[in-house]
């Protein structure tokens, strides 16, 4: 591939990264995206949406989240030092809400009085049913019903909020085949919805919009690391689902070409045993969910069923600009394994007093794996997503604990 | 001429209005698609359009999403259709074929492969539904080979849009009757009668109107506007279940009858 010029050209006006991203929807959904499309370039633009948007932000999301050097598990590990870039501190417990504060601000300049929402741990779910709330919106959340027997915490949670959590049972019953009922809800209701997608897939313009609005969490932490250690970081990394916390967190960083970025994908059971949900690592280009990346799937074109010990990262596809990351070799993805994750989910805890949700725990898995190969001066910047109070039940119910 | 265009032909000078069967390849019984085939033709079907399974029908409805789950649970792959359409040609080299599904399962087979078997397998046209106008550049080895893409048109389509869509629509223009997924049930035949004669006007292809039509009732409030109505969960429904050749034919044929029969008295 040829070398990329500037990364913030990405999508064009089709909404394609290089070979991924695209629209490959029904045509009764071409109008809603373009009509979603011009409001939102519109509005991206609009100081008054911008003002708005950073004061949500500021005051209701609690942002900026700090950066945290992770001293004892530095120490621990013996290598570079490894950051915390603190989205599990936002409101609501996790990135999500950076997107979803700006999606229900999008709706309602649009006028739609109607939200629906996918989630797969349910955070998704959460932060949409919490801005609906907040703007007293009306909020539909899909949820596989795999994910809610997995995540009862975040399915009641969604309730008190206000919002309907409907299982969906087709398919896997997880997040993928939520994204499909979400779908089928906004191609039936389209006049008067807004579908507020949690991740940085689905068609054009939802991989771009998703993208901005998480963008913060990358322009915060570029800023902060400048102010507070003088330099940028050498290794930047993020656990892969859908992407959208990773992209975040990358994006304000891809024309620093000292800065290296690694994605961490859930290896699951491993790689070889089949039992993952490593799209970029494992996966070949298809088409999925409204756009062309990497999935996986059979020879048949059937996308297969994914497994991870995190409902976040249970996905059988990615981000486009993810695949488009990975090919013009600017970001790197590799597989932390449901074991890893643990481990690093207990090291964390005991070391600097954090529950990280068991998606961020790939996150600070990988973190240490980079950390230990790396001199002391070298900084490692992960991206702690979310916390993981909502794990707890899984996890004592891995490791054989009654609650 | 192609097929499709052919029997549009035919139909027009016998002043009749098509019927085009959807039915899920592989659903109800893997052994017997191509006796169902040939039962749909022989009940007036005058195009088929076959249903290549996929794990995530975005625009189904639960009855499609239940019968490509079933497909599936058995198997069934793009290589399979394409055999059955292979056999189906054995005996019947008139009734145009058209697979209707997603992008993926021919994406991950290879544009150019599929374009090749599926004309020598006797294919005439695709029906992909995530593969908007926008999309369609990927298509074009389909296109070399001579396949017809057809197209879809919705409610929701902006007027500028349809005029592109009536430019290009090849084989036939599907009109979707409503905003929703297959197999809802609310079609309101007085509000689309004046949408479908717009598109028709404009349309240089037949225009084909699916979603909704479930009966003798509703395909003959429709013949009144569209050059064909396309009838697919309700049969789809029907065929749900059936395990012998037979009774799998039998059942096609009696649901498809007074649909034919309403079309005919039209």
């Amino acid at each position: 591939m040829a070398k990329i010029a500037d990364f913030n050209a990405y999508p064009d006006v089709h909404g394609r990264f290089g070979n991924y991203g695209g629209s490959y929807v029904a045509e009764t959904l071409m109008a809603p995206l373009a009509e979603l499309t011009e409001a939102y370039l519109r509005l991206r633009e609009d100081p008054a949406f911008i003002a708005e948007l950073d004061h949500d932000l500021k005051h209701y999301v609690g942002r900026p989240s700090p950066i945290y050097h992770a001293e004892r598990l530095s120490r621990h590990v013996g290598g570079a030092r490894i950051l915390l870039k603190r989205e599990d501190l936002n409101h609501t417990g996790a990135h999500k809400i950076n997107n979803t504060v700006g999606q229900a601000l999008v709706a309602r300049r649009m006028g739609k009085p109607r939200i629906i929402a996918e989630t797969g741990a349910g955070q998704h779910g959460v932060a949409s049913a919490t801005v609906a709330a907040r703007l007293g919106l009306k909020c539909v959340v899909y949820m596989g019903a795999v994910d809610i027997e997995r995540q009862k915490i975040n399915v009641y949670r969604m309730k008190l909020l206000g919002a309907e959590v409907v299982p969906v049972t087709s398919g896997s019953k997880t997040l993928k085949d939520a994204l499909n009922e979400a779908m089928r809800d906004w191609v039936t209701n389209v006049a008067d919805t807004f579908y507020i997608i949690g991740t940085v897939a689905g068609p054009h313009p939802y991989p771009m919009m998703v993208r901005d609005f998480n963008a913060i969490v990358g322009r915060e932490a570029r800023a902060q690391m400048l102010e507070e250690y003088g330099r940028l970081p050498d290794v930047l990394t993020a656990c892969v689902g859908g992407g959208s916390n990773a992209i975040g967190l990358f994006h304000a960083f891809l024309n620093d070409p000292d800065v290296r970025m690694v994605g961490a994908e859930a290896a699951g059971e491993g790689i070889a045993s089949g039992h993952h949900a490593a799209s970029l690592v494992a996966g070949r280009p298809g088409v999925l969910h409204g756009n062309r990346t990497y999935v996986l799937c059979d020879d048949n074109g059937q996308i297969t069923e994914t497994h991870s010990i995190s409902a976040g990262l249970d996905y059988p596809g990615v981000g486009p600009e993810h695949a488009f990351l990975k090919d013009a070799g600017r970001a790197e993805y590799a597989g932390i394994t449901d074991d890893e994750a643990m481990e690093a989910f207990h090291l964390l805890a005991r070391q600097e007093g954090i529950l990280a949700a068991l998606e961020s725990s790939h996150a600070v898995a990988q973190a240490i794996k980079l950390a230990r190969e790396m001199p002391k001066d070298g900084i490692v910047l992960c991206n702690l997503s979310g916390r993981g109070d909502k794990d707890v039940h899984t996890i004592a119910a891995r490791e054989g604990v009654q609650v | 001429m192609s097929r499709i265009d052919r029997r549009f032909a035919e139909l027009k000078s016998a002043h009749r209005t098509g019927l085009i069967p959807f039915v899920t390849a592989g659903d109800p019984a893997p052994d017997h698609v191509v006796s169902l085939m040939h039962a749909l033709v022989d009940a007036g079907a005058d195009v088929i359009e076959l249903g290549v399974p996929f794990s995530d029908p975005m625009a189904d409805g639960p009855v499609i999403q239940h019968a490509s789950e079933r497909a599936i649970t058995r198997d069934v792959g793009l290589m399979d259709v394409l055999r059955w359409v292979r056999e189906f040609r054995a005996r019947d080299a008139q009734t145009p074929i058209v697979l209707m599904g997603y992008l993926n399962p021919i994406e991950i087979h290879g544009y150019a492969r599929f374009a090749r078997e599926a004309v020598e397998a006797g294919v005439d046209g695709v029906l992909l539904v995530d593969c908007p106008l926008e999309e369609a550049a990927v298509l074009q080895p389909l296109r070399d080979a001579g396949l017809q893409q057809i197209m879809l048109a919705a409610p929701t389509t902006a007027p500028a849009r349809m005029a592109r869509l009536c430019e290009v629509a090849e084989g036939f223009l599907y009109y979707v009757s409503f905003a929703g997924i297959t197999g809802a049930a609310q079609l309101s035949t007085a509000d689309i009668a004046g949408r479908v004669a717009g598109v028709r006007a404009m349309a240089r292809a037949p225009v084909a109107v699916g979603f909704g039509i479930r009966d003798a009732a509703s395909a003959k409030a429709v013949a009144g506007f569209a050059d064909a109505v396309v009838i697919g969960s309700a049969l789809v429904e029907r065929l749900a279940g059936a395990v012998e050749a037979d009774e799998i034919s039998a059942r096609a044929r009696n649901f498809l009858a007074p649909i034919r029969a309403a079309l005919d008295a039209h």
